[in-house]
């Protein structure tokens, strides 16, 4: 347990200081949302109601950005080795890694959501609609997108392989991330009937995930 | 011979190439003969009261719509064996079937849309299972790119068994994900067929075509099989060709 919290507290000194890039998700998913107007047009109506679209699909795209470090700069230095090698069973290390993973660059994400909200003429209740989904679903994002990291590290295969790999696997969180958005804003389906199922396939991918991770980083070295 | 005892005499190429070698001739004429009658029975078949003619894609259409998803059934069965058993012949196996099952896929999606043409007046509609087929296709390109993105055929072999086998766990969620989002967009809006129930008419054939591109499914199968086991021979003596030289 102390060797797991430990290895959390190592990743996330790593990705919030100088380096480690932590934070240039929220700023690509800043500048996502702002280039949308430009593409849709400035009217107000038009971008609210598209806006937990908007903000989905941007902060999708940013966590998609960010998964190259989840397992890259432990690779390179050959702490990835050191860890797989550990007595600490290696699901539970990248269950660990992308929980960490998460903290630094998941939840960044949620918290910028309220700004970028008001760009997109959403009100209170909406915003905060989006953003209690994405807080559920972004975990998701993350637990899947490790499967492709892992896949990516080991075949030493980075960028748009990764980006078609992951990005089929995360349409069912995006269909009910933008459901339960929605139906909190305008209904007609209950805000709670998308939300769980959002919430079950985050648990879902806590289990897939971490196994999966595991399994291709042990075939990996060569 | 057991199943077992079939598998680990099968784990020499060799034996699988001159087995191969004798039912392959046998599989091509019975592809060829039940295309033939299936082909002959579906230009036969009458016309549909409120669809005419168009009915007759129903007869290439389902059968590659059942192919697609078998195809990935395939796939995941010999990606344990890769996993699980490392049988030599699992990964070969299961990249032969992927652009097989990806041709499959779009010839189901070209004559869907074919269909819907006429049917639904647009060749591409949101529909729910149009839309899982074209994640399903979506997924096989992407795993033909897994395959093609590394040199080393064993290494690429467990990387695509990983990502065959979370494919497998998440196309039941796709489905069922996209069925949910159908609903709640377009309820009840798309033309369905008339009932579930079929004609003896247009069942007879449709059994019999879909037993036919089975049958060229296994064909096409263990010829793709027996060309990649070829092309490793020749990878691996041009390595120790090169290997030769350089000594």
């Amino acid at each position: 347990m102390t060797a797991l919290a430990a290895l959390i507290k190592r990743d996330l000194q790593i990705a919030l200081r100088v380096g480690g890039g932590a934070l240039i998700g929220v700023l690509f998913f800043l500048i996502v949302v702002v280039l949308m107007p430009f593409a849709i047009g400035p009217d107000l109506a038009l971008l609210a109601r598209l806006g937990p679209a908007i903000l989905w699909l941007g902060a999708l795209l940013a966590s998609l950005l960010t998964l190259d470090r989840l397992f890259t700069a432990d690779h390179d230095d050959g702490s990835l080795d050191l860890i797989a090698m550990s007595r600490t069973p290696l699901e539970l290390s990248c269950a660990a890694k992308a929980l960490a993973h998460w903290l630094a660059a998941g939840i960044p994400l949620v918290v910028a959501t309220p700004v970028l909200g008001l760009l997109l003429n959403l009100d209170a209740a909406s915003t905060l609609a989006v953003a209690l989904t994405l807080l559920a679903g972004t975990p998701a994002l993350t637990f899947t997108g490790m499967i492709g990291a892992a896949l990516a590290v080991t075949l030493h295969r980075g960028g748009l392989l990764l980006a078609v790999l992951v990005l089929p696997l995360s349409i069912p969180v995006l269909i009910f991330g933008v459901a339960a958005s929605e139906a909190a804003i305008s209904g007609p389906v209950a805000f709670g009937t998308p939300f769980s199922i959002l919430c079950a396939l985050s648990l879902v991918s806590f289990v897939i995930g971490p196994f999966a991770a595991a399994a291709s980083l042990r075939q990996g070295p060569d | 011979m057991t199943l077992t005892t079939t598998l680990t005499y099968l784990a020499n190429p060799t034996k699988f190439l001159s087995l191969t070698a004798r039912v392959l001739p046998w599989l091509i004429a019975a592809t060829a003969i039940g295309l033939a009658i299936g082909f002959y029975l579906s230009v036969m078949a009458p016309d549909d009261y409120q669809q005419g003619a168009t009915v007759k894609i129903m007869f290439i259409h389902v059968p590659n719509a059942w192919l697609s998803m078998f195809v990935w059934g395939v796939m995941s069965v010999a990606a344990l064996g890769t996993l699980v058993w490392r049988h030599p012949l699992a990964d070969v196996a299961a990249k032969a079937a992927a652009p097989i099952g990806a041709a499959f896929t779009f010839l189901a999606l070209v004559t869907g849309s074919l269909w819907g043409r006429p049917m639904w007046g647009t060749y591409w509609e949101w529909d729910a299972r149009l839309t899982s087929v074209l994640i399903l296709f979506l997924m096989y390109l992407g795993l033909m790119a897994l395959w093609r993105a590394v040199e080393d055929p064993s290494r690429a072999a467990r990387a695509a068994a990983i990502l065959t086998l979370v494919g497998a766990i998440n196309l039941p969620i796709i489905k069922f994900s996209v069925d949910w989002w159908n609903t709640l967009h377009q309820p009840a809006s798309v033309f369905r067929m008339g009932g579930p129930t079929l004609d003896r008419a247009f069942l007879v054939p449709l059994l019999v075509m879909a037993v036919a591109f089975s049958l060229l499914f296994i064909t096409l199968q263990l010829a793709a099989m027996r060309n990649e086991i070829l092309r490793r021979r020749v990878r691996s003596l041009q390595m120790m060709q090169a290997g030769q030289q350089a000594a």
